[in-house]
């Protein structure tokens, strides 16, 4: 390991022969990558490149069948938990409570006790916390922006989203978006895997490209890529 | 290695012979019950031999959630097939020896009574392999192996108390063993672990063959369209 | 330490909460045990003396019945909208949540048997001869055997085929022991012939035994996929 001059030199995540089988199905095949800090990465590909199994073992949610990960200097990713922030289709949130009923018990499991960070977790993504609806009730966008909400009341150093933009209307997406530069600016690294990549093509600092299992390109333009 | 299996199946296949030869012929009659007791012959020896294997499961379910060592996880699949081979020959022969002697097909002995949860436990065991998807199946089915072992002591003192609030005809001889039916009982013992090693070996063999082929297979599908590009 | 109590206990307000919003599973279930106590009745009508024979092997089958139908649908809420990545996902520990669920399925299933046990007292005239008090201990180490193991083996059962059958098949046999002292224990306080002590104790050690072993393997089987 060399010497960096700040911590954020050296990168936060990185891959080493990462490979993914479920049975004969090998959904990621000897992926090796580094990621630095303060990003945000747009992850692009078909159904069945790998996207979310990579995103899953990041988040410390799925195993690897061989190779490593080290997430924020550690390969034990569950000491780093409460650094990361998740987020995909199904809104993980139950349905009968509110939003706030909701963040404040998702926020106890971060031992977080103090409302006013779920409630500001909410304004963030521009809802409102008094909002006594439960979440099943939510328009698509709305629910979309209360998840998000969720994956950020610990405040995480990495965020990794999965298609969060699905079946949202292009107002509130383009609200998650400058939300989420914000996050970048404040020093947050964020992975968003995405097939609506024209969302991000501002916003995303590097577009990864991943095809049958393995990353065929990094970009740092959508367009660069797109004329392969 | 290669050349050991038919060599010890032929012994087995020997020792079984000889094993049938002294309970059937050799053994001395029973007064009481006459020749059906020669079934015991074969009831208390499946017992014993399930009960082994059972154990063996135990051991191996265990090695395999601190080490996950893969031939553990074979180790303790085979040993369940084959326990509940012996513990159904057990719940078999029990009814057939008890109709003839005591008139009863059944009843709740400590030996028959054990051996039947047993069965229950192995076969839920089984089902569990069958039912699970996915590469942790081994993982979840020693966690129940390990919820089974440590169920058996707890079923044994259990069946205890109830026999001896509410006693009723064991299944067994009374009183001393005459040293030439030991003799017997041991023999077929014998005979009856060494036809279960040889099983459970021939189980091995396959179950690990198949799991090769597995995972030529995924390593195949890891490796293919990787030039393509 | 704190942590671990605050989670279950959080967890275990939110399930009350969430479980006393969407009382159509509640009503079910208790309309379910209803039917459960007059079917048994219609099919075992015994006089008063012989009731008090087999109505400890009755209550507990019954009982039985009605806490599957209510453990099968212990994780239903957290398999929804993949909450329990959302979970998984967090530094909380594995064996909060299964504590958090373990009681409030410990609360559910007691209401019910509380449900249960006057009409099983009606249709069968029973009186207990022996020490009436022994059966709350009784009811609650064995309510507990069944809550524990119960809970565990349906987490067992997310990932496989025939969820809801896959429950009882791994749990009655488990459960034998823990089957047998209750039965037994109910039927000497009915009785008064016996004394129930070592049932009790048996299941006391029962519920320690697999307890412990359930929150030592609970994460194991939570993180399997």
């Amino acid at each position: 390991m060399s010497e960096s001059a700040t911590a954020q030199e050296s990168p936060i995540i990185v891959v080493n022969n990462l490979i993914k089988q479920f049975g004969r199905f090998a959904a990621l095949r000897r992926v090796n990558a580094s990621f630095e800090a303060r990003r945000i990465y747009a992850i692009l590909g078909d159904n069945g490149a790998g996207k979310t199994s990579l995103i899953r073992i990041l988040a410390g949610l799925n195993q690897p069948t061989r190779g490593s990960v080290s997430v924020l200097g550690s390969t034990d990713l569950h000491s780093v938990r409460a650094q990361i922030g998740y987020m995909a289709h199904p809104s993980l949130l139950y349905d009968e409570m509110s939003g706030i009923e909701n963040l404040r018990y998702f926020a106890r499991l971060y031992g977080i006790q103090d409302d006013r960070r779920c409630e500001q977790a909410i304004e963030a993504v521009r809802l409102d916390p008094k909002l006594p609806r439960p979440v099943g009730q939510y328009s698509q966008g709305m629910r979309q922006r209360i998840s998000l909400a969720r994956a950020l009341v610990n405040d995480p150093k990495i965020l990794f989203l999965d298609e969060p933009f699905s079946n949202v209307d292009s107002g509130s997406a383009k609200e998650m978006v400058k939300l989420l530069v914000k996050m970048r600016d404040q020093g947050k690294t964020i992975f968003i895997i995405t097939h609506q990549a024209a969302l991000l093509e501002a916003a995303a600092d590097e577009f990864i490209w991943m095809e049958t299992g393995q990353i065929t390109s990094r970009t740092t333009s959508l367009h660069m890529a797109e004329a392969r | 290695m290669k050349r050991a299996f038919p060599i010890f199946a032929i012994v087995t296949a020997g020792l079984l012979t000889f094993a049938l030869y002294e309970a059937l012929v050799v053994a001395p009659t029973e007064q009481t019950m006459g020749d059906v007791q020669r079934i015991f012959y074969y009831h208390v020896p499946s017992a014993w031999t399930a009960f082994l294997l059972f154990f063996i499961n135990f051991g191996a379910s265990l090695v395999y959630l601190i080490k996950r060592n893969t031939k553990a996880d074979i180790l303790a699949l085979v040993s369940a097939e084959v326990g509940v081979v012996f513990c159904t020959v057990v719940l078999v022969t029990g009814p057939i020896w008890a109709r003839p002697v005591w008139g009863i097909w059944w009843t709740w002995d400590m030996r028959l009574t054990l051996t039947l949860v047993l069965w229950l436990i192995y076969v839920s065991y089984l089902v569990l392999r069958r039912f699970s998807s996915g590469s942790q199946t081994p993982v979840i089915a020693a966690v129940l192996a390990i919820f089974g072992a440590l169920d058996v002591p707890l079923v044994y003192f259990s069946i205890w108390y109830f026999r001896t609030q509410h006693p009723s005809p064991v299944i067994g001889r009374g009183g001393e063993l005459d040293p030439r039916m030991a003799h017997v009982l041991l023999i077929n013992w014998l005979a009856f672990s060494c036809f279960a090693f040889l099983v459970c070996w021939s189980r091995y063999r396959l179950e690990q063959v198949k799991r090769d082929v597995d995972e030529t297979q995924a390593l195949e599908a890891l490796l293919e369209t990787r030039s393509v590009r | 330490m704190s942590t671990l109590s605050a989670i279950t206990a959080a967890t275990l307000q939110k399930d009350l909460r969430l479980e006393w919003r969407s009382k159509d599973a509640v009503n079910s279930m208790l309309f379910f045990s209803l039917l459960v106590v007059v079917i048994f009745s219609f099919s075992f009508n015994p006089t008063a003396e012989e009731s008090r024979q087999i109505a400890g092997g009755l209550i507990w089958v019954a009982f039985l019945f009605a806490a599957v139908v209510a453990l099968n649908q212990t994780w239903a809420r957290e398999l929804r909208n993949q909450v329990l990545d959302a979970y998984r996902v967090s530094p909380a520990p594995a064996v909060a949540l299964f504590l958090a669920k373990v009681i409030g399925n410990f609360i559910f299933v007691s209401v019910l048997e509380a449900l249960m046990t006057p009409l099983f007292i009606v249709f069968y005239s029973l009186r207990a001869l022996g020490p009436g008090w022994q059966l709350i201990p009784v009811a609650a180490l064995g309510t507990w055997a069944l809550v524990v193991n119960g809970t565990f083996f349906a987490a067992m059962s997310i990932r496989t085929r025939s969820r809801e059958i896959m429950l009882p098949l791994l749990l009655f046999p488990i459960s034998i022991p823990a089957l047998l002292a209750m039965v037994e224990a109910t039927s000497s306080i009915l009785t008064g012939e016996n004394s129930a002590k070592f049932w009790i104790v048996l299941l006391a050690v029962y519920d320690v035994v697999f307890t412990t072993v359930c929150l030592l393997l609970f994460e194991t089987v939570l993180n399997a996929e």
